[in-house]
């Protein structure tokens, strides 16, 4: 087949569409849904930039193709804020100062909230070792070690 | 970049799998897709017809079986890092799974893909060669078995022939006490071992080597077994002395490259430092073992 009618849950909402079966998954949620917080940095699955959550896990965005998430679930960074409400990971990475340009963000914090429902109190190495598959060319990582610490704290008071 | 378009086929079966490999010579396997959609975006593969075997769920399981362990070759290595039985009878499995790309990369890359894919700097296929795994391969034709051993003929080459697709690698059991080690350096975690080393380790009753394995890999086209530094070990006392003699013999045993992220050099000396270090590791552990 060279077309399929694709239908996945992104952010909570059931989305449908016509899509080429070489359309990657990045591709989709940027162009066809205009959401366009998932981020290209590399296209081979080097950087992380692309990170969205498939089934609650995290994947690469640029190497999986649309119809592999036909029947399943995707979130996005969209998907993080509830009614202009940021995610705790959001406003710890605001009140840490965990980015600069941005670019790279959206791909760390899915990686993140993937880690903290993995490790809720994560050390600083483990934050080093599970998100060292997301790259960032400004920060130089420490902020973003503190804000994911911030990050951790603030989800197990259950904010 | 993005990938040349394809004709994209998803079969739910292992018959149905094999068939098309058969009907359509220009096909690839889509397994986890974290090496070849990589290659795909990058022009380096332009498969005609993409064969999705995500939907074959029947090759998706980890079993004791045998007294050793069954894993089909569709298995995520994050499911084959977290299994319980792995980590109790193989931890040098679970080891070295952690080394494995990143958590996002093992979300959806297989154990059948990688060994399939045969990077020389790969780290399941040099545990496939450590635990002398056997391949169990389909065809149109039937199944074959193949040991780990004659599994990896060169870089990125395996004894696959066309129309055949890996379904499952079975580990024989370890025997009990058996101490293990692994040892990887890379420029960034996550990355391509510039060169690794993982080892097992059993002490007799009179705290000699009873038996010892080496394999490693990023230090030729292929992961290697290191026959002679393995026999160095075999009934002799382990010591300090004879770890350094194993690190010098292991620098004979090995045709490391020079590329773009290590000199020849490089590699050959990282190789024994690693392989020291994990026989140290393996040897600590076996002596823990006894008790």
């Amino acid at each position: 087949m060279k077309q399929l009618h694709l239908q996945v849950v992104v952010n909570g909402i059931p989305r449908q569409a016509e899509v080429p079966v070489w359309q990657t998954l990045a591709s989709f949620l940027r162009e066809d849904l205009r959401l366009t917080g998932t981020h290209l940095g590399c296209e081979h699955g080097v950087c992380g930039a692309c990170t969205v959550l498939l089934d609650g896990e995290p994947v690469r965005s640029c190497l999986l193709f649309a119809v592999q998430a036909n029947g399943h679930e995707v979130l996005t960074v969209e998907g993080l804020a509830q009614n202009s409400k940021l995610h705790p990971i959001q406003r710890a990475f605001q009140e840490h100062h965990g980015l600069q340009c941005g670019f790279c963000t959206s791909g760390f914090l899915l990686a993140t909230l993937a880690l903290l429902r993995e490790h809720p109190s994560p050390t600083v190495e483990e934050i080093r070792r599970e998100l060292a598959g997301n790259l960032c060319r400004c920060t130089g990582y420490q902020h973003i070690v503190a804000s994911v610490l911030a990050a951790s704290e603030l989800m197990r008071e259950g904010a | 970049m993005k990938p040349f378009p394809f004709d994209y086929i998803a079969p739910t079966s292992i018959a149905e799998a094999v068939a098309l490999l058969t009907s359509e010579p220009d096909a690839r396997i889509l397994a986890g897709g974290q090496s070849l959609v990589p290659m795909m975006n990058l022009h380096l593969a332009q498969p005609a017809v993409l064969v999705d075997l995500n939907g074959v769920t029947s090759l998706n399981y980890v079993a004791e079986r045998a007294g050793g362990l069954a894993v089909g070759a569709l298995t995520r290595q994050r499911s084959l890092e977290r299994a319980p039985q792995v980590r109790q009878r193989w931890p040098v499995l679970t080891e070295a799974l952690a080394y494995v790309g990143h958590p996002a990369i093992r979300v959806r890359g297989t154990i059948g893909g990688s060994l399939a894919h045969a990077d020389p700097a790969a780290e399941l296929p040099m545990l496939a060669l450590l635990l002398d795994a056997t391949l169990t391969v389909q065809s149109a034709q039937g199944e074959r078995t193949i040991a780990a051993r004659d599994f990896f003929i060169g870089a990125l080459t395996t004894a696959l022939n066309p129309g055949e697709i890996l379904t499952e690698i079975w580990f024989p059991a370890l025997p009990a006490q058996t101490g293990w080690g692994f040892q990887e350096v890379a420029r960034r975690f996550g990355d391509f071992a510039l060169a690794a080393a993982a080892t097992t380790l059993r002490l007799d009753d009179q705290n000699r080597c009873s038996e010892a394995r080496i394999a490693l890999a990023g230090v030729g086209a292929t992961p290697v077994r290191a026959p002679r530094s393995e026999a160095l070990l075999h009934g002799a006392a382990i010591s300090t002395g004879l770890l350094q003699e194993v690190a010098r013999t292991i620098a004979t045993e090995i045709e490391p490259e020079s590329d773009l992220h290590a000199s020849a050099a490089y590699r050959r000396q990282a190789a024994g430092v690693l392989t020291v270090r994990a026989l140290h590791q393996a040897w600590q552990r076996a002596e823990q073992a006894i008790g």
